[in-house]
């Protein structure tokens, strides 16, 4: 059974074709579509045109992929600034799709497409979920939200193109999330880990065993995640969990994609060309060392971004990868720059928690962060829902493993830790990104 | 032999306690009787029950982690040294006792104790080698149904 589930999924598709090129004509193909989206870009938004200039650098002084350093970076708050239409570079009549991520502050980010822009990205998303075996054939349940957000009719395009059956639930609803993935018999999923993995918790209440479901593969993204998340919904949902690369303001969902291998994403490089950089310095670092992720658009028509800065924190892996691809991979997003918290002058990511909750027993139950501050001081609790796996009728066990959880978190993140085990649900859940840390210390 | 024990995981808080019970009372189950451990933080609600079956599958559908443990029942007489003469069958062999609890037994003479056994078959073993009356699971749950 699972040989033929496996033969069947690395099956090649005509769809993946591009992640083939052979690595010049790759190079090729970058270099022409850089100085293009170059020119573009400053032709036509005034806010890359007078960086140029300041900078000293004009479209015709690209003449490699190296020269791409010369040119200056976009951040968020550039979005934000412009908000809502600045940073187009084509009349408002050429623009078929706006779409805008919550900002977290106020205004939100507003993004948008031409026609050749969703060609482009329902083609990317097409190849990501060619890379995860999903075909023809295959009953897709499209958990993500239908909306302004871009991962709901992201995937919808893609899955359409390659012939899938989707159905759009979007997200919310469940208990009516579950029965459907029963019911209507389905073999592929996408949702935020997240809400996946409460998915599967109410999957269990509700007496069903999503192991023995036809589910069998999910593209999972939007948010941060951990092997540790990788690891829950794998074995609890009997599947495998492939990572969905993306963000609004490079096109949405389909900027890269895990293969069959799950040793990261391949960036589909001929539309998105990647760099990584030392976020404090802006230089960039070699291949395989750490960075902030920075992306280029090479083909966008409405909004090219020029090395936009992700937040997202990887590094560029050199090694050629099993699958045959030419398409570099990156370092699956674990953390970003923007979720490091600073506790008493420490630098601590949350999945630093998920790795210290997986070492002790082997689960990744939902957690939430709370910082807090009494008389100056920053107060750390981690708030740990008990999971079937992790409860037992003795206290003293239950309390061994409170003292277990607080020394593991306490010796990954060097910073003392108030472990609470709170009662299933009791933690908010999110159909969308989750809510990982409450920061109340300015409320103090 | 053993009895089916449930336990929940509840925070303590005030008013955590009353919703299984209201739950369980809801659908007609009888909390035959009960015990809480608890620490500053949470605490485990352990509790035989007239349908353990049925009573598990509620308090999960409400969203309860639920466990399920074997515990074992054991008539005492009701009278001085009925509970150590139990004990001492126990004092020296490695079986130990993590928690107990007592049981309405429906009877004037007697009580009955819940024991949790780290080893509940060597505990049984040993008791009933020693003539102590093991309440068998049928008969307490005949008692759960009758009292």
């Amino acid at each position: 059974m699972i040989a033929t589930a496996e033969k069947v999924t690395q099956r090649f598709h005509p769809v993946s074709a591009p992640d083939y090129l052979p690595v010049h004509l790759l190079r090729d193909l970058q270099l022409g579509r850089l100085q293009a989206t170059v020119r573009r870009a400053f032709d036509n938004v005034a806010l890359v045109r007078e960086r140029m200039k300041a900078g000293g650098v004009r479209p015709d002084d690209i003449e490699s992929l190296d020269d791409l350093t010369r040119l200056p970076f976009t951040v968020k708050a550039d979005l934000r600034d412009t908000y809502p239409y600045g940073l187009f570079a084509c009349p408002l009549s050429d623009i078929v799709r706006l779409h805008a991520s919550s900002g977290t502050t106020g205004k939100p980010i507003v993004v948008a497409y031409t026609q050749d822009d969703l060609n482009v990205w329902t083609s990317v998303m097409a190849r990501a979920l060619a890379s995860y075996g999903i075909h023809r054939g295959d009953i897709f349940q499209n958990a993500h939200g239908y909306g302004l957000f871009t991962g709901g009719l992201g995937f919808h395009y893609g899955l359409e193109a390659l012939g899938a059956t989707v159905i759009p639930i979007s997200g919310g609803n469940t208990d009516r999330q579950v029965m459907i993935m029963k019911d209507f018999k389905v073999t592929s999923i996408c949702a935020t880990p997240s809400y996946f993995v409460h998915m599967l918790e109410r999957a269990s209440e509700m007496g069903i065993d999503v192991r023995e479901l036809p589910l069998r593969a999910g593209g999972f993204g939007s948010e941060p995640w951990s092997e540790a998340m990788r690891h829950r919904m794998e074995e609890g949902a009997g599947i495998k969990a492939y990572d969905c690369y993306g963000l609004t303001e490079i096109t949405g969902p389909g900027v890269g994609a895990e293969c069959w291998f799950q040793r990261g994403p391949h960036i589909f490089e001929d539309h998105f060309y990647p760099e990584v950089i030392d976020p404090a310095t802006g230089r960039n670092v070699p291949d395989g060392v750490e960075g902030e992720l920075v992306v280029t658009t090479l083909s966008k028509q409405a909004m090219p971004m020029i090395r936009f800065r992700t937040r997202d924190i990887t590094a560029i892996e050199p090694e050629a990868c099993q699958c045959g691809r030419t398409l570099r991979r990156i370092r699956r997003i674990g953390r970003r720059s923007d979720d490091m918290l600073i506790i008493r002058g420490v630098n601590v990511y949350p999945s630093q928690i998920e790795t210290a909750l997986l070492a002790v027993e082997g689960t990744m139950p939902h957690y939430q962060i709370i910082l807090t501050r009494e008389k100056g001081l920053d107060q750390m609790e981690v708030q740990v829902e008990v999971t079937p796996e992790l409860f037992g009728d003795r206290i003293r066990a239950m309390v061994e493993l409170n003292e277990k959880l607080t020394h593991a978190m306490e010796h990954s993140l060097g910073l003392r830790v108030n472990v609470s085990l709170v009662e299933p649900h009791s933690i908010q859940r999110s159909e969308g990104k989750a809510k990982r840390v409450i920061d109340r210390r300015m409320e103090s | 032999m053993k009895v089916q024990q449930l336990s929940l995981f509840l925070e303590n808080q005030p008013g955590q306690i009353v919703k299984p019970c209201r739950l369980l009372a809801s659908q007609g189950i009888n909390i035959r009787t009960l015990s809480v451990a608890d620490t500053k933080q949470f605490g485990i609600l352990r509790m035989i029950v007239s349908d353990w079956q049925r009573a598990s599958q509620l308090l999960k559908e409400a969203g309860y982690v639920v466990n399920m443990t074997e515990v074992v029942a054991i008539e005492v007489p009701d009278q001085p040294g009925g509970l150590s003469t139990l004990l001492q069958v126990l004092e020296n062999s490695p079986v130990n006792v993590e928690y107990m609890y007592s049981f309405p037994s429906g009877r004037r003479e007697t009580a009955v104790m819940i024991f949790r056994f780290d080893h509940p078959d060597a505990a049984i073993t040993l008791l009933q080698a020693a003539g102590i009356s093991v309440v068998s699971s049928v008969e307490i749950y005949n008692r759960v149904e009758t009292a």
